[in-house]
Formats: structure tokens, C-alpha cells, sequence
């Protein structure tokens, strides 16, 4: 508990300099790639609680994402909702999938959680597909407020995907030094050893998979206004579903530490690729360095930290 | 634990199975393999329930059913259990190990203490209280199930086949550490064995469990070493 607070001073601290950078007016592109960036961060720490913590690998993250954006698309259509409603209803929709699909996989385990997550993105899609109301396969265009602050909608989007990454992070860290980290640890190592001990496996299953769906439909909720126009195939992108488990995975999983700078570093060379080469290469990029780091260093950036200084 | 029937899906394990152990025993639960020890032990675990019988703790003359509780709720009761093959956290630390074993709410209070216990108990694990558990030599990941079983602060103590691939001296220490253990902290010992010479040496008396019945309750070791079974299927005679 003693860490809690200068975590909290750290978190407030990186936001002000958030507000500061907006208030700057660098090259807009900037904050135009930040916030992919920032929107990556959320993603890899919300999937690292399920995937990373507990071992439960989800490969259906465009779902809860998609989720999450199609949840503030409905809210803006129908009771033009603002922006702080969209995203705590965006979080809460996709925590209630997360906790359904705890429910029907409780009794899965391992490579067959996984499979049956697979199947979520495409029941979801075909689900959006069908429903006119929120642009079917067509799409729909959606008029982002008049008059935000900074003057510019991309900046105050830019801030306010900060402000979520800060919270997702101090989420995570909490959850990992607290008891439900320690239950998640034995859950990723040997479930039926848990079991015996008494940690209520069950119950920290439905935990994980409900908070971690919740910030992945956070993610998800502000898309609509960042993009503007939204349809099936963007919001239920493949890229999600990769970058949520690569960039855990290259970072390191068993600390918040992990998922940050993963998608720091992947994320940023995408945008990178982006602007110079093809955003066609994004996928490949991750693919490359996925591959890369499961063969020289299966602990990602923080397993080869560690080794290192072991050696020392 | 009284008539119970269990076993998985179609395929029944236990039949009609009683047993008893009073405060402060040490009762053997002997057989060989696939006799159903472990069912057994699964049932008072809660990881198993049974399809019929009872079982049930019975504390200063209450009496709860556990059948109808989980796991954790029976750890709460001060039941541990040291697991087949000893199911340890491979990849977490000695320490982590630990600390997982008091899991339980009632059971993080006296966790300093415990701990403390532990690594005095055991002075090999405070040697390596950071190193991975799965890194460790079998008879030194036996030693720490058990030490991981005495974290929940349990009256009662549940040893399944702590003898399993162990060389035999290695089994005498695992087995004089339970019974050292069991003076100590004034534990009730039900231990699933199939080395019945090494249980016979701390058991005050045991069962011997042949396809899924018990065949012979001896009141003492000395009942145990004289049964026609134990010749059979354990001496050779």
C-alpha cells in the first residue's frame, strides 16, 4: 500500500504533462499517432491481466474493442451521449461479455480458452453486420462535438486516452501486487495447485476476464470520434488481436512494466512504418518481432533486463 | 467420512467408503495404485463430490457437511492438504510458494509467523526462498508442499503419497519431517501411503483400501503387520 501513493503522484504528474503537450501545439500528427500509441498502451495492459497474469491467452480482443466502440456509437445516435458516458458504458458492455465468457469457459483451460475466444470476434461481427441501426456493414459516419478543449478534437481525445492509459496501468499495478495478483500467479503456473491450496481459481477467472474486458471496451469507446467514420472491418481489425498479445509478450508479462513498453515500442514503430513505408507493413513488423522475441527471449524485454543483471 | 460412493462420470472409484480420524491421529490410508487414495482424498478436499455418503468435520460437537462446500471453504476449516506429486508453483519462488499456501483470509494473519515456522523447519528453503521451486530436487519440493500445507495455520493434515519418486531415504526424512511436524503444531495426520512400511512407522492405525472398499481397519500398526492382506500385497508372503 505504501507504493500506491507515489504510483498516484506519478500517474497525476504524467497527465499534466499530457495537458502541457497539448496545450503546446506541436505538429498535430503528433498527438494523431500518440493517441494510437496511448489507445495501444490500454489494450496490452488489459489484455495482460487475462493473458499475461493469469495465463489465459485471449485472442478476441477486436470483440471487446469493437464493443466498446459500437457501444458509444449506439449512445451517440440515439441520446447523443457525452463523452465520460460513452466510455464508463463502452467499459461496462464489454465487462459484462467478459464475464459471460468467463462463465461459459470456466471449466476451459489453456489452449481451449483460447479457441473458444477465437470464435467471438466473428459471431460479434456478423452480429454488427446485420444491424442497421449502428451502419451495418456499410458503416456509419459519426459528428464529433463542436467547441472541445485545446480547440482541437484529436488533441482532447490525445489527453483523454492518456488519462485512460494512466488509470488501466495503475489498475494493473494494483492488481499485481495486491492477493489477486498472487491468486492470478498460480493460476498461470498450475491451476489444479491452486485449487488445492484454496485460492479461489473460479471467481479470480471471472475477475480477470470481467476488468479485462472492461478496459478493453474503454479502449474501444472514444474510437468512434477519433476516427469518425466507423465500420465493421476497422473496429473488429485483426491488428487488436495480434498487437494486444504481441506487444505483452515482447514487453514481458508478468509485470504491468511489460505491456507499457511493448506497445510503446511496437506501436511507435508502426506509426513509423506508417508514414514511411505502408501501413500494409504493420502487421508484418509485429509478426517479425513476435517471432523474434518467442525464439531469443520468451521473457520479453524485462525477462533479458533481468537476465543481465543477474549476470552482473 | 461415511458410505460414500464418488468417482468420475460413468466410472465409479469409491464404494460405500467409511472412515474415521479422531483428533491428534495419525491414520494410514494404505493401497496400491488405482485403489482410489486419492478420491478419497478429493472427496474431503471438495474436489471431488461424492454421489452419496456423507462428509463432515465435527469440531466441539458441531458438525459441518462438506460435501456441500468448495475447496477454499474447506481450507478456511483448518483441512491442508499436501498434494499428489506435490503440484507445486514451478515457476514461482520457494517464497511465492509459500505465500500461496496462505491464501485463505484467516490464514494471512498469521502469515509472518508461519513463514518464519517454515524456514525454520525447513532451513533448506531459506537458503533458497528466491529460487524458482521447479528448479529444486524432488525430496526438497516434498519438503516444501508440506511446508506449503502448514501456511493455512490447518489442524488437520491430508498427505497424499508423499513417498512418489523419492529415493528411500529421502521418503524416511519426508516421512519423520511429518510426524516432527505433526507434534509440533498438534495436527491431525490422514496420510495416503502405498509404502507400508514407511506409514506403518508413524501411524497410530490405519485402512487398507482395495478397489475402491475398505477391506481391513486395523486399530493398531501392530494389526496392520499381522493382516492376511498386507502379507499379500505388500510383503509377498
Amino acid at each position: 500500500m505504501a507504493r500506491t501513493l507515489p504510483a498516484l503522484g506519478v500517474g497525476v504528474v504524467v497527465v499534466l504533462a499530457g495537458v502541457a503537450l497539448a496545450t503546446m501545439r506541436v505538429n498535430p500528427y503528433l498527438y494523431f499517432a500518440g493517441y494510437v500509441i496511448l489507445q495501444y498502451v490500454v489494450i496490452a495492459t488489459a489484455w495482460n491481466i487475462l493473458g499475461g497474469y493469469g495465463g489465459y491467452v485471449n485472442f478476441g480482443t477486436p470483440a471487446f474493442f469493437a464493443l466498446g466502440a459500437y457501444t458509444a456509437v449506439f449512445l451517440i445516435r440515439s441520446i447523443k451521449a457525452p463523452l465520460p458516458v460513452l466510455i464508463v458504458a463502452g467499459g461496462l458492455v464489454a465487462a459484462l461479455l467478459g464475464l459471460g465468457i468467463g462463465y461459459l469457459t470456466l471449466r476451459l483451460r489453456g489452449t481451449f480458452f483460447s479457441i473458444a475466444t477465437l470464435a467471438l470476434s466473428v459471431v460479434l461481427q456478423t452480429m454488427i453486420i446485420n444491424w442497421e441501426y449502428v451502419g451495418g456493414s456499410r458503416g456509419i459516419s459519426v459528428i464529433r462535438p463542436s467547441g472541445p478543449p485545446f480547440g482541437n478534437y484529436v488533441v482532447f481525445l490525445f489527453t483523454v486516452m492518456l488519462g485512460l492509459a494512466v488509470v488501466a496501468v495503475l489498475v494493473a499495478r494494483f492488481i499485481e501486487r495486491s492477493w489477486i495478483g498472487r491468486g492470478l500467479a498460480a493460476l498461470r503456473d498450475n491451476e489444479e495447485a491452486a485449487e488445492c491450496m484454496g485460492v479461489p481459481t473460479l471467481r479470480l477467472k471471472l475477475f480477470a476476464t470481467t476488468i479485462s474486458g472492461f478496459l478493453l471496451g474503454v479502449a474501444g469507446a472514444p474510437f468512434p470520434y477519433y476516427v469518425t467514420f466507423v465500420e465493421p472491418n476497422s473496429a473488429f481489425a485483426l491488428d487488436y488481436a495480434v498487437n494486444a498479445l504481441a506487444m505483452p509478450m515482447i514487453g514481458g508479462t508478468t509485470s504491468w512494466v511489460g505491456p507499457v513498453i511493448g506497445a510503446v515500442l511496437l506501436g511507435t514503430t508502426q506509426q513509423l512504418a506508417t508514414v514511411t513505408i505502408s501501413s500494409e507493413l504493420n502487421l508484418l513488423i509485429v509478426g517479425v518481432v513476435l517471432v523474434a522475441f518467442v525464439v531469443l527471449a520468451p521473457e520479453g524485454i524485462l525477462g533479458l533486463v533481468r537476465r543481465v543483471r543477474g549476470r552482473i | 467420512m461415511r458410505n460414500v460412493d464418488a468417482g468420475y462420470g460413468a466410472v465409479r472409484v469409491l464404494h460405500g467408503v467409511s472412515i474415521e480420524v479422531r483428533e491428534g491421529e495419525t491414520v494410514a490410508l494404505l493401497g496400491t495404485n488405482g485403489n482410489g487414495k486419492s478420491t478419497l482424498i478429493k472427496c474431503i478436499m471438495g474436489m471431488v463430490s461424492p454421489e452419496a455418503g456423507e462428509v463432515f468435520l465435527e469440531t466441539d460437537g458441531t458438525r459441518v457437511d462438506l460435501t456441500r462446500r468448495s475447496t477454499e471453504e474447506i481450507v478456511s476449516l483448518g483441512i491442508a492438504l499436501v498434494p499428489e506429486g506435490r503440484r507445486l508453483f514451478p515457476k514461482l519462488s520457494v517464497e511465492e510458494n509459500l505465500l500461496l499456501g496462505a491464501y485463505r483470509k484467516a490464514a494471512r494473519a498469521d502469515i509472518q509467523t508461519n513463514l518464519e515456522f517454515a524456514y525454520e523447519a525447513f532451513p533448506v528453503l531459506r537458503g533458497r526462498r528466491a529460487q524458482l521451486a521447479g528448479s529444486m530436487s524432488g525430496g526438497e519440493q516434498q519438503m516444501l508442499a508440506v511446508a506449503r500445507a502448514l501456511m493455512s495455520s490447518p489442524r488437520i493434515l491430508l498427505v497424499d503419497e508423499p513417498s512418489v519418486g523419492l529415493a528411500p531415504i529421502l521418503v524416511s526424512r519426508v516421512i519423520a519431517k511429518i510426524r516432527e511436524l505433526k507434534e509440533r503444531r498438534h495436527l491431525t495426520v490422514l496420510m495416503a501411503e502405498q509404502n507400508f512400511n514407511q506409514a506403518t512407522k508413524i501411524a497410530d492405525r490405519g485402512y487398507i483400501i482395495v478397489h475402491g472398499k475398505i477391506e481391513f481397519e486395523g486399530r493398531s500398526t501392530a494389526e496392520l503387520r499381522e493382516n492376511e492382506l498386507v502379507k499379500k500385497y505388500y510383503l509377498g508372503v
